[in-house]
């Protein structure tokens, strides 16, 4: 079970994702980062089926990159946003869709901070906090180990304590 | 009647005498191959070749042996390379398009297992091929090697495995030749995966921890993490499209009861022979548990000198020597309560 969380602030935006790779019931890696770099100020976390996860993020961070080395400038967070989910909505009706669930984090030099919740059905929603998946730590089944946090502010990205949270 | 709409062999001799084709996906490459009547035959030119499986991707992969929700088609169907070819006709699920999971995950009957140390990586791997309940082949080869660096432990269908293992073997050098260097362990994980992508959702299995040594000629590397200055590299790659780099991986059936071992031995100080006996006992205690791994054990051992691989061990000796020794300490406790 994965598990996702942002808060947006007045002037960041902090993230947090699990770091468990697993295959079915054993935990292949613990120390797995579910994060994808778009560019300086955005940050896609994405979790869902296997290999959707991975292809969908990085096909997602390089047309994010090309738009950059084509126009000179940068897609914003909100475009980043649509952008995604339009890709979401396109492959949804195809044979191949990809069921992955999404937050992107960014902050745009003009509008701020921004959080944008995406599932695998192509919804989009920004949001002042948001969440994918069951956080709860003493009464859950099973017990994710730790969590990487990073932080979204005007001078970029900035990587937090990683968070060990264990049988507390 | 279904095997004909997938290879449209019907119309192959019906049409045969039109030139236009309303469902060719390729437009008129095949259309001129059809007009000879055989598909085989392509006097037009050299490299038209008709290779089956090109047309099978463009058309739905639900028409092509989907995993169903209907249990029994996939339940057995795993591990036997035989079986799956007769089942494509009878379970032609008309159910979502999306991939529905196996009901029993930990299908691959195998245990496979590769860790990486001080002394470069080790790989290790049981020798037995079961096929639905009875064991197929008990010495079969599951760690492949692909070229002078780089290994590969197979795990999944068999015959899925040794295809893209040779399918790999080759596009790497391809692209030595093309490109002047050899491609990174991670780059051929990258590959790897990439062609396994468009089979997601089908029955093919394949699970493959590949294990290599990056050496001077991969140029400069973008390595983020460089594992303490070691160019030795681990990955997990599988058909259902994850790719993961780590330190130490265990695959198949018989893994649960391989991690157990590791998860307690493994360490980056090992020396040589310690990391070889640790991998030892895990392929043993797996076999041991395990219904579908056993027989012998196959070890490889990737320096920056290339693979070297250890004689395969029968563990039946290991067996026989265990209940030797568990009956001597019997005896001894015995003795010793005895003459307390």
């Amino acid at each position: 079970m994965e598990y996702l969380i942002g808060i947006q602030g007045p002037d960041f935006v902090l993230v947090a994702a699990d770091n468990v790779a697993a295959s079915s019931i054993i935990q292949m890696k613990h120390d797995y980062d579910k994060m994808f770099k778009l560019s300086e100020k955005i940050l896609l976390l994405c979790v869902g089926e296997a290999g959707d996860t991975v292809q969908f993020a990085e096909y997602i961070q390089k047309n994010v990159q090309l738009y950059k080395m084509r126009n000179g400038y940068e897609l914003s967070p909100a475009a980043a946003a649509n952008f995604t989910r339009k890709n979401l909505a396109d492959y949804l009706r195809s044979r191949t869709p990809y069921h992955v669930n999404l937050l992107l984090a960014g902050y745009d030099d003009t509008d701020g901070p921004g959080l944008y919740y995406m599932d695998y059905l192509s919804s989009l929603a920004k949001a002042p906090f948001a969440a994918h998946g069951y956080g709860l730590n003493k009464r859950f089944i099973l017990n994710l180990p730790s969590f990487t946090v990073r932080l979204i502010d005007k001078e970029g990205i900035h990587d937090l304590e990683k968070l060990t949270l264990g049988t507390k | 009647m279904a095997l004909q709409d997938i290879c449209n062999f019907q119309s192959v001799f019906e049409d045969s005498l039109t030139t236009e084709y309303p469902a060719v996906p390729h437009g008129k490459k095949i259309a001129s191959n059809y007009v000879s009547g055989l598909p085989f035959s392509n006097n037009k030119s050299l490299f038209h070749f008709y290779i089956p499986v090109a047309e099978y991707l463009d058309e739905s992969p639900i028409q092509f042996g989907q995993i169903s929700t209907v249990q029994n088609c996939s339940a057995d169907s795993s591990e036997d390379p035989f079986l799956t070819s007769s089942t494509l006709p009878t379970c032609l699920p008309f159910a979502s398009s999306q991939s529905v999971p196996l009901p029993f995950p930990m299908a691959h009957g195998t245990t496979t297992l590769a860790f990486m140390f001080q002394g470069g990586v080790l790989a290790a791997a049981d020798t037995r091929s079961s096929c639905s309940g009875l064991v197929a082949c008990p010495a079969s080869q599951k760690i492949l090697p692909i070229h002078s660096h780089l290994v590969g432990l197979t795990s999944g269908t068999s015959a899925d495995c040794a295809l893209w293992k040779r399918i790999l073997a080759r596009e790497l050098r391809l692209y030595q030749l093309r490109h002047g260097r050899r491609l990174s362990t991670s780059g051929a994980a990258k590959l790897l995966s990439h062609m396994l992508h468009p089979f997601k959702g089908t029955e093919l299995c394949v699970a493959a921890t590949l294990c290599g040594w990056d050496g001077g000629e991969t140029g400069p590397g973008s390595r983020g993490e460089t594992t303490k200055n070691q160019m030795t590299d681990l990955f997990y790659v599988c058909s259902d499209g994850t790719r993961l780099r780590g330190m130490l991986f265990s695959v198949g059936s018989g893994s649960p009861y391989a991690y157990s071992i590791l998860d307690q031995g493994v360490h980056w100080g090992l020396t040589v022979d310690e990391a070889k006996s640790i991998a030892r006992e895990a392929v043993y205690r797996a076999t041991y548990r395990d219904a579908y791994s056993g027989n012998c054990v196959d070890m490889y051992h990737i320096t920056s000198k290339g693979w070297t691989r250890r004689n395969r061990e029968d563990l039946k000796e290991e067996y026989y020597r265990e209940k030797e020794r568990r009956k001597h300490e019997k005896t001894e406790r015995r003795d010793v309560t005895f003459s307390d």
